[in-house]
């Protein structure tokens, strides 16, 4: 079941850096929202916000809320229960040096005791949903490892399906892979968009347009603007978006 | 004056405007290459040597005295200075043979789930205290002479083993004990190597997907780092097979089949520092003691192998 996301009066602090300065944001349930910016804007700091990974980096300090459905996910949401129900894609395909069975077993197995049936089921259906099943079928024993870019990608973003989150954060999903496997992955996010929400960080402006129903531009820790994709990218409102996306800077 | 005479080959060749000026520098280069062979040349030819030698004087016993292998691998009676009923000079190396792989297996069954312990804490929940105080701890650890810890288990664990089982209070398990200290550093830190190489694109996928801190360990960190942990096992298990002067000083020293856990026993290595001064060159008593220390010398190998295997296998894997 797809989830929304809402962030209000979001700051956050690495030791007395401000990196990001008071967000607004909601980002729909059942769309892709993409997050678009120059380096260092603080996109990718937001997006791990909203399952808490930032808690592992010290001196990370956030204030505000964020919210997953009406719960605020700081206040009222075991950490652990919380990245389950918002999993998360990354920039680096990182498949673990497991089998492609136990890659895609791993969550499943850590929040429950599914029987060997019950994993079948979920590995194929999830394998399915990536269009990866039929180039991994008869190897589920070989490890992850042995996959290349675009299909490890694809293996993690699996992997993320497996728990059946309500939100899935991706991270730069494609920075690292070909323009075919690329456009594998972009497919794959419109898709699994309807029932886990999908929320991506971007570098790659055509991307956003591709995929994305709305967009939020980030610059030096603020959010400029979020609009409706089309809209953004034809009409934008503020200065700093029109030079961004024409090319002036970036 | 070879300066002067290679400025006027280069002078030479000037003229005939082939080569201009190399050739003092070619000639550091030819220096630098004969100077490092050489060393590598020394190198291969002392190891070479060493294996040869140890093996002929080894095998002597069985070529020149005509030990049959069966007796000496097999056999449980060590006094070479005697024969045995069939005429065979009583060398039975088995007890030794047993008592150095009960040490070396016992010790790292010891030592072991301290330094899996010890390495998970300093690399997965406390790294900063991990990196400024336990590292160099250990690595000072590590260059601790083993008569130390002989002594330590001469003064303490031996009397403490007296009291608590009775008897001597020397034997196989104040060996192993002594050995676990020893070997304690060397497997944590291979260890805390072995986990601090593990990505941390591994871990974040795991806590990404709401694993616990335990879970990502057991889940992805330690089966990640298994093959350096295997690896840090092996070199634990070479070490206390061929420690010597720390095992004598605890064992007891009786050549006889081992008993229990807390009678007194020996090893190869016991029985070779005890043996090799009072047996002249070229005797029977003396070839054989060559024969026990080729046993230590293949062990050794073996295990040097089973590193460099498991390293293959972890490299393939983590390509």
């Amino acid at each position: 079941m797809a989830e929304s996301m809402s962030v209000k009066d979001l700051n956050l602090y690495y030791g007395d850096h401000q990196a990001l300065k008071d967000i607004t944001l909601d980002m729909p349930a059942g769309k892709v929202t993409a997050f678009i910016g120059p380096s260092g804007c603080g996109k990718s700091t937001l997006l791990r916000c909203l399952n808490r990974m930032n808690d592992r980096i010290e001196g990370c300090r956030v204030e505000g809320t964020v919210k997953l459905g009406d719960t605020d996910v700081y206040e009222n949401y075991d950490v652990y229960e919380l990245r389950r129900r918002v999993g998360m894609v990354f920039q680096k395909p990182n498949p673990f040096p497991l089998s492609i069975y136990d890659n895609v077993a791993y969550g499943p197995r850590h929040h429950g005791k599914p029987s060997k049936a019950e994993l079948d089921q979920i590995v194929e259906t999830t394998l399915t949903d990536v269009g990866l099943w039929d180039e991994v079928k008869d190897k589920l024993d070989h490890s992850g490892l042995s996959l290349s870019g675009g299909q490890a990608q694809r293996l993690c973003i699996a992997r993320a399906l497996a728990v059946n989150p309500g939100v899935l954060l991706m991270d730069e999903p494609t920075s690292a892979l070909d323009p075919i496997s690329t456009g594998l992955v972009e497919e794959l996010a419109v898709k699994v968009a309807k029932e886990h929400t999908v929320i991506i960080v971007t570098h790659n402006m055509q991307q956003a347009t591709r995929i994305s129903t709305k967009c939020a531009f980030f610059y030096l820790g603020e959010l400029v603007e979020a609009a409706p994709t089309a809209q953004l990218f034809s009409t934008p409102k503020d200065k700093r978006t029109e030079d961004y996306l024409t090319g002036r800077f970036g | 004056m070879t300066a002067i005479g290679e400025k006027t080959v280069s002078n030479k060749s000037e003229s005939t405007a082939e080569v201009v000026g190399v050739s003092p520098k070619r000639g550091i280069e030819r220096r630098g290459q004969i100077i490092t062979g050489l060393c590598v040349t020394l190198v291969v030819v002392l190891v070479v040597t060493l294996i040869f030698m140890v093996c002929s004087r080894g095998l002597a016993t069985f070529t020149k005295d005509g030990i049959p292998l069966g007796s000496f691998f097999g056999g449980t009676t060590w006094n070479p200075h005697q024969n045995g009923a069939d005429g065979v000079p009583l060398v039975g190396a088995l007890p030794m043979i047993v008592g150095s792989f009960s040490v070396t297996l016992l010790s790292c069954l010891i030592a072991l789930p301290f330094a899996l312990g010890a390495s998970i804490f300093v690399v997965e929940i406390a790294p900063g205290f991990g990196s400024k105080i336990f590292r160099p701890l250990t690595e000072v650890l590590v260059g601790i002479p083993s008569v130390v810890f002989g002594l330590v288990g001469l003064g303490i664990i031996v009397p403490w083993m007296r009291g608590l089982v009775g008897g001597t209070g020397y034997g196989i398990l104040s060996a192993s004990i002594v050995l676990a200290f020893m070997i304690l550093p060397t497997i944590t830190s291979l260890s805390t190597d072995a986990l601090a190489a593990v990505p941390n694109s591994y871990r974040d996928g795991s806590y990404g997907l709401g694993c616990t801190r335990w879970q990502t360990i057991v889940g992805v960190v330690l089966p990640s780092a298994l093959p350096g942990i295997l690896t840090a096992i092996i070199m634990g298990m070479s070490r206390a097979f061929g420690e010597a002067l720390a095992v004598q000083m605890v064992i007891g020293n009786a050549a006889q089949m081992p008993q229990g856990l807390f009678t007194p026993a020996s090893t190869l290595t016991s029985v070779l520092t005890m043996g090799m001064g009072n047996e002249a060159m070229g005797t029977l008593p003396n070839d054989v003691l060559w024969a026990l220390a080729m046993v230590l010398l293949i062990m050794s190998l073996v295990f040097i192998l089973i590193v460099h295997l498991i390293g293959r296998k972890g490299a393939a894997k983590n390509d």
